[in-house]
């Protein structure tokens, strides 16, 4: 006699799975490696390549060996971790850099936790705020390395437009001065194509282009990108309205210093990022606000991953009181 | 743009193979298995005994209750017996077996094909036969339809929609109905809103039934002008009668409320189609459209079928299980269920066999929650299926009443969209149940 | 820098005190007066919150005790005799001896006495799959092998045997607490008599299905055909629903009824002849016998 199979419903899937939505990530992730890799040359290949094959390796490793569980790396979520770490350092790190970084990324705030779907913070930026307290040097030097693809351009210095702004403004310059003292920080720059900044920084464009393409393949939805946006454009207006001299612009602050790569790729981190609409627009908000203080009022010219991180705390709380918008009334107390 | 229901939702693939194939009469066969358990509420309480001789429409098994519904034959000749018999999911329920002698049927049912357009019945008189009749409800949950047709004293019906949504995959005996059938369902629309009273009717219908759409249009514009088709954007679970009336009407049912508390009554295209000949031909409910499908048949059906023909006798007609099929549901997908005993015998609200291979249906290793939220976003009553299904598998019962668990309408959009294959409904469903007792076990105030 | 140091200890100090008068204060007023006899008796108890005896843990039972100074109805199962005295001793009343229990799974449809007729692709859980349909065999009484049981017992006493799918009784570890009682949706799992030397007669099986359907769905059915109520010289056995029961108060074991039933579905368990065999593998073997003939 033949066997049926008998389960409850639904008998059917949507055929989504972990690992084709972080695949779609990685495909968003393209256009960003792409521009890295031109602007960088070997140095970003090589960072690209040692902070996946060491996040892949000790996930594997840890569960296999430490956790004694089936490993899971086939999910590619490692993969991932590794190719936003690599995009998060400068491109003249060593590579011994990438993977201290990995190791922390993975070993410190993924699988510490309990692995994927148990961390609270996102693993890369975990990764390089690690790496960022403990190697302040290599972190903030942003030269230019000499790229194959870009013969007869040398080796120059490229510190990040926030950082240009914030040491003109310890100087007592004011921010028109030094934008005129730096001719090369126009906006079509910022939007296209820059060697300055962290290799995933490099062109906000490359970015949008990845933005999109996660939303018509409905990974993310934009409620946490757009209000970071939005806030930071918002609380910089004020500051800037009220003090153009002293205060950057909006568009500058929402082209520069990573917050296209952080609010698009690591704010949006499932793991770490609140599940209901309204909590995802209160996170979202946060990190913009944190960001725009952090950057005017704080020691790092940059204050992206460190609001992210700090968001990220307070998820639980988010998912825990902020419920959705549940269907009808309330039930009625008879 | 299109309306539809407004929170949650998914959207599979429709796989609509067999919209195309029309009604087909399936051949009497020798025995029949009539189920006294085919209705929401009492089983009903069976007025034959073996060696009776009975007509096909004869009334053989008894309203028992209030909520409860009358049982006709589907045949005529000689019972076998009365007893207990295996349903579908191989548990034992009263069933009268009859073996087939001819197909006498009563004097009192018009049995000609003429469309009887004139109703002389009082709405009380239209309540009673439908009563009398055994109609119920046909999209899934078999409620008496003459209780959902006498709204409960204080409240008032202001509309009546007909459920031609049939957001299923792959299920097409409504849409059969509403192109073959399109006047008799508007005429048992027009029935039932007379029985309530009600001046306005709607009719919705998923946009991916342009067919249903123009044909109910045609009439709707000519000579139903108080019926309005409504066209619908296709998102599943619109045929959820909560979901329907967010889309039609834009009201919402409060949690834990009927229908009617926003004032509507929703109906489906098959009810509608029994309700018009119960009351204008006098046929008792004993025969329903039902859509026999998958892609490992290699022809699509949908049968006009007597109640109580059994699982066997359809797919042995149809040339029996292909060797590809894994699972048989009775049933759509997504809400349907998987048949462990092909020897059980269809129900009033059959609506289809469905045949899935073992790639389309076999579950998938479940992974780690990676929260990313889908489930919350699918879920159409706004609900958190992660967390319900965290809290039920740890036995937190206060934690999950305060989150609704019992709004859970287990729709199964949650587990269909889940990308690391979480048996989440499985769990919600159990927590549900555990809810839901307690509840009822308080004293009320 | 003198004044900084002043002024810190000074708001300190004073903070300090006043939140210390604060809490002085509350504990005061919400204090709770509970008899001291309750933490006494508390501390007689096993610990295992298990709920055995039907309050919510061994506080709860110890203040239930306290409270009505008596222990009619009340036993704590893990515990046994020996805690249930010392209760009583600081109760100061009478303690009711209990001769001690032990779960018995009453069905024998391992892979080999029965055969699958459906394949269950749900969550495993017993609960789940009884609520969906009757179970993946042509028994609708037996064990589905979701192990819900397995999951209900807090001392680890039983566990589902992966090669018959039946869960195996730990007679060591097991207190009677009745969890896998409650647990089991196809209440298969029954509390007994340990009886002397652990020795035990009872009928594996729950099939109420008459004879010939119960003996085709499972060979190791029983299908009620009486013989073992004959044989019984102690009136133990009855026959209802096409099912035999003994009594475990009335049962000498005697053992007649074992050779008499056809189908072997009747377990004497740590009887000298087989000292060796497990509780289920055992009548397992015979069964499989009984079926080649």
């Amino acid at each position: 006699m033949r066997k049926l199979i008998v389960s409850p419903a639904p008998h059917v899937h949507g055929n989504e799975s972990t690992r084709k939505i972080m695949l779609d990530v990685i495909i968003a992730l393209a256009p960003s490696m792409l521009v890295a890799v031109y602007f960088f040359g070997l140095s970003a290949i090589r960072l690209l390549l040692v902070s996946v094959l060491v996040c892949v390796a000790l996930e594997y490793v840890v569960q296999k060996y430490l956790l004694r569980r089936q490993p899971t790396v086939s999910d590619l979520s490692a993969v991932v971790t590794g190719v936003l770490l690599a995009l998060n350092l400068p491109p003249t790190a060593p590579w011994w850099i990438a993977v201290i970084g990995s190791v922390a990324a993975i070993g410190i705030a993924k699988m510490t936790f309990g692995g994927l779907g148990h961390n609270i913070f996102n693993p890369a930026l975990v990764g390089r705020v690690f790496l960022l307290v403990s190697f302040p040097v290599i972190m903030t030097d942003w030269t230019v390395p000499q790229s194959i693809f870009r013969p007869g351009v040398d080796a120059v210095s490229g510190a990040t437009p926030l950082a240009l702004v914030k040491e003109g403004l310890a100087q007592g310059l004011t921010v028109d001065q030094i934008m005129a003292a730096n001719p090369d920080l126009t906006y079509g720059q910022m939007l296209f194509a820059r060697a300055g900044g962290s290799a995933g920084e490099a062109s906000a464009l490359a970015l949008i282009i990845g933005f999109v393409y996660l939303l018509a393949r409905r990974v993310i939805r934009p409620h946490i990108p757009v209000s970071i946006i939005l806030t930071v454009a918002v609380v910089s207006g004020i500051f800037w309205l009220a003090d153009p001299s002293q205060y950057t612009d909006p568009v500058f602050n929402i082209l520069t210093g990573g917050l296209l790569l952080g609010s698009i790729f690591m704010a949006t981190d499932y793991v770490t990022s609140p599940m209901s609409s309204k909590g995802m627009v209160i996170y979202g908000v946060g990190i913009g606000l944190l960001t725009v203080l952090i950057r005017y009022f704080g020691s790092y010219p940059e204050g992206v991953s460190f609001a992210i991180l700090i968001m990220n705390s307070i998820v639980p709380l988010l998912n825990k009181y902020i419920k959705p918008a549940r269907f009808g009334k309330e039930a009625k107390h008879a | 743009m299109r309306r539809t229901f407004s929170m949650g939702g998914v959207h599979p693939n429709d796989c609509k193979i067999s919209a195309d194939s029309e009604i087909e009469t399936f051949p009497l066969p020798e025995r029949m298995y009539i189920s006294m358990s085919q209705h929401l509420g009492a089983p009903a309480k069976p007025l034959v005994q073996k060696g009776d001789k009975v007509k096909t429409g004869q009334l053989i098994g008894a309203s028992a209750g209030f909520i409860s519904a009358n049982i006709h034959s589907p045949v005529s000749g000689t019972v076998a017996s009365v007893g207990p018999y295996a349903d579908l999911a191989g548990n034992p329920a009263m069933h009268i077996v009859i073996d087939v002698e001819g197909d006498e049927w009563e004097e009192s049912i018009d049995r000609t094909a003429d469309i009887v357009r004139e109703i002389s019945l009082s709405p009380a008189e239209i309540i009673k036969r439908i009563a009398d009749c055994g109609v119920v409800g046909l999209g899934g949950a078999s409620f008496p339809t003459h209780v959902k047709l006498s709204p409960p004293p204080g409240k008032k019906a202001e509309f009546l929609i007909i459920n031609g949504a049939e957001c299923e995959p792959y299920l097409t005996s409504d849409y059969r109905l509403m192109v073959e059938h399109t006047e008799e369902v508007l005429l048992g629309a027009r029935i039932m809103m007379k029985a309530l009273g009600v001046v306005k009717g709607y009719i919705g219908i998923e946009d991916n039934k342009p067919a249903a759409i123009e044909a109910m249009r045609r009439l709707t514009e000519s000579s139903y002008s108080e019926i309005e088709v409504v066209p619908l954007k296709k998102k599943y679970p619109q045929g959820g009668e909560k979901q329907l009336i967010d889309a039609v009407t834009g009201r919402k049912v409060p949690s834990m409320g009927l229908p009617i508390d926003t004032g509507v009554v929703v109906q489906n295209v098959g009810t509608s189609f029994a309700v018009y000949e119960a009351v204008q031909k006098n046929k008792p409910l004993f025969e329903g459209v039902m859509t026999v499908t998958g892609e490992c048949l290699s022809v699509q059906h949908n049968f006009l079928v007597r109640t109580g023909t059994t699982f066997d006798r359809i797919l042995d007609y149809v040339g029996g299980v292909p060797d590809t099929a894994a699972k048989i549901i009775s049933g759509g997908p997504m809400m349907g269920k998987a048949v462990s005993n092909m020897a059980a015998a269809t129900v009033k609200s059959t609506s289809s066999l469905l045949l899935l291979t073992e790639d389309q249906t076999r579950r998938r290793a479940e992974g780690e929650c990676i929260r990313c939220g889908k489930c919350v976003q699918a879920c159409p009553m706004g609900l958190e299926p992660y967390l319900l299904n965290k809290l039920s598998r740890a036995g937190r019962m206060e934690e999950l009443e305060a989150n609704k668990v019992y709004d859970c309408i287990e729709c199964g959009c949650c587990m269909f969209t889940c990308p690391a294959y979480i048996p989440l409904l499985d769990y919600i469903r159990t927590g549900k149940a555990d809810v839901m007792k307690i509840m009822r076990s308080r004293p009320k105030k | 820098m003198g004044t900084t140091f002043i002024f810190t200890v000074v708001t300190l100090s004073v903070l300090g005190l006043l939140l210390a008068i604060v809490l002085f204060l509350v504990a005061k007023k919400f204090k709770v007066v509970e008899d001291p006899l309750i933490d006494v008796v508390e501390a007689t108890m096993p610990g295992a919150n298990c709920g055995g005896c039907g309050f919510a843990g061994c506080r709860a039972f110890a203040e239930a005790c306290v409270k009505s100074r008596s222990l009619e109805g009340k036993f704590c199962p893990v515990g046994g005799n020996a805690v249930m005295q010392k209760v009583a001793a600081h109760l100061g009343v009478a303690a009711e001896e209990k001769a001690p229990m032990v779960a018995v799974v009453r069905c024998n449809g391992t892979c080999a006495n029965r055969v699958r007729t459906s394949e269950y692709d749900g969550s495993v859980s017993c609960r789940i799959m009884g609520s969906l349909y009757s179970g993946d065999t042509a028994c609708r009484y037996g064990c589905l092998g979701g192990g819900d049981c397995e999951k209900a017992c807090r001392f680890d006493a039983i566990k589902v045997n992966p090669e018959t799918l039946i869960p195996e009784v730990s007679e060591d570890k097991c207190t009677a607490c009745g969890a896998c009682v409650k647990a089991c949706p196809k209440g298969i799992i029954e509390l007994r008599n340990k009886g002397p030397k652990n020795r035990r007669v009872y009928v594996s099986c729950m099939n109420q299905d008459k004879g010939g359907i119960a003996r085709k769905a499972c060979t190791a059915a029983c299908i009620g055909c009486g013989k073992c109520a004959k044989a019984c010289p102690f009136g133990a056995i009855t026959v209802e629903n096409n099912l035999a029961y003994i009594d475990f108060n009335k049962c000498k074991l005697c053992r007649k009824c074992v050779a008499e039933c056809p189908t072997g579905a009747i377990h004497a368990v740590n009887f000298p002849e087989k000292p060796a065999a497990a509780p289920v593998s055992a009548p397992v073997a015979e069964a499989v016998e009984n079926h080649k003939e």
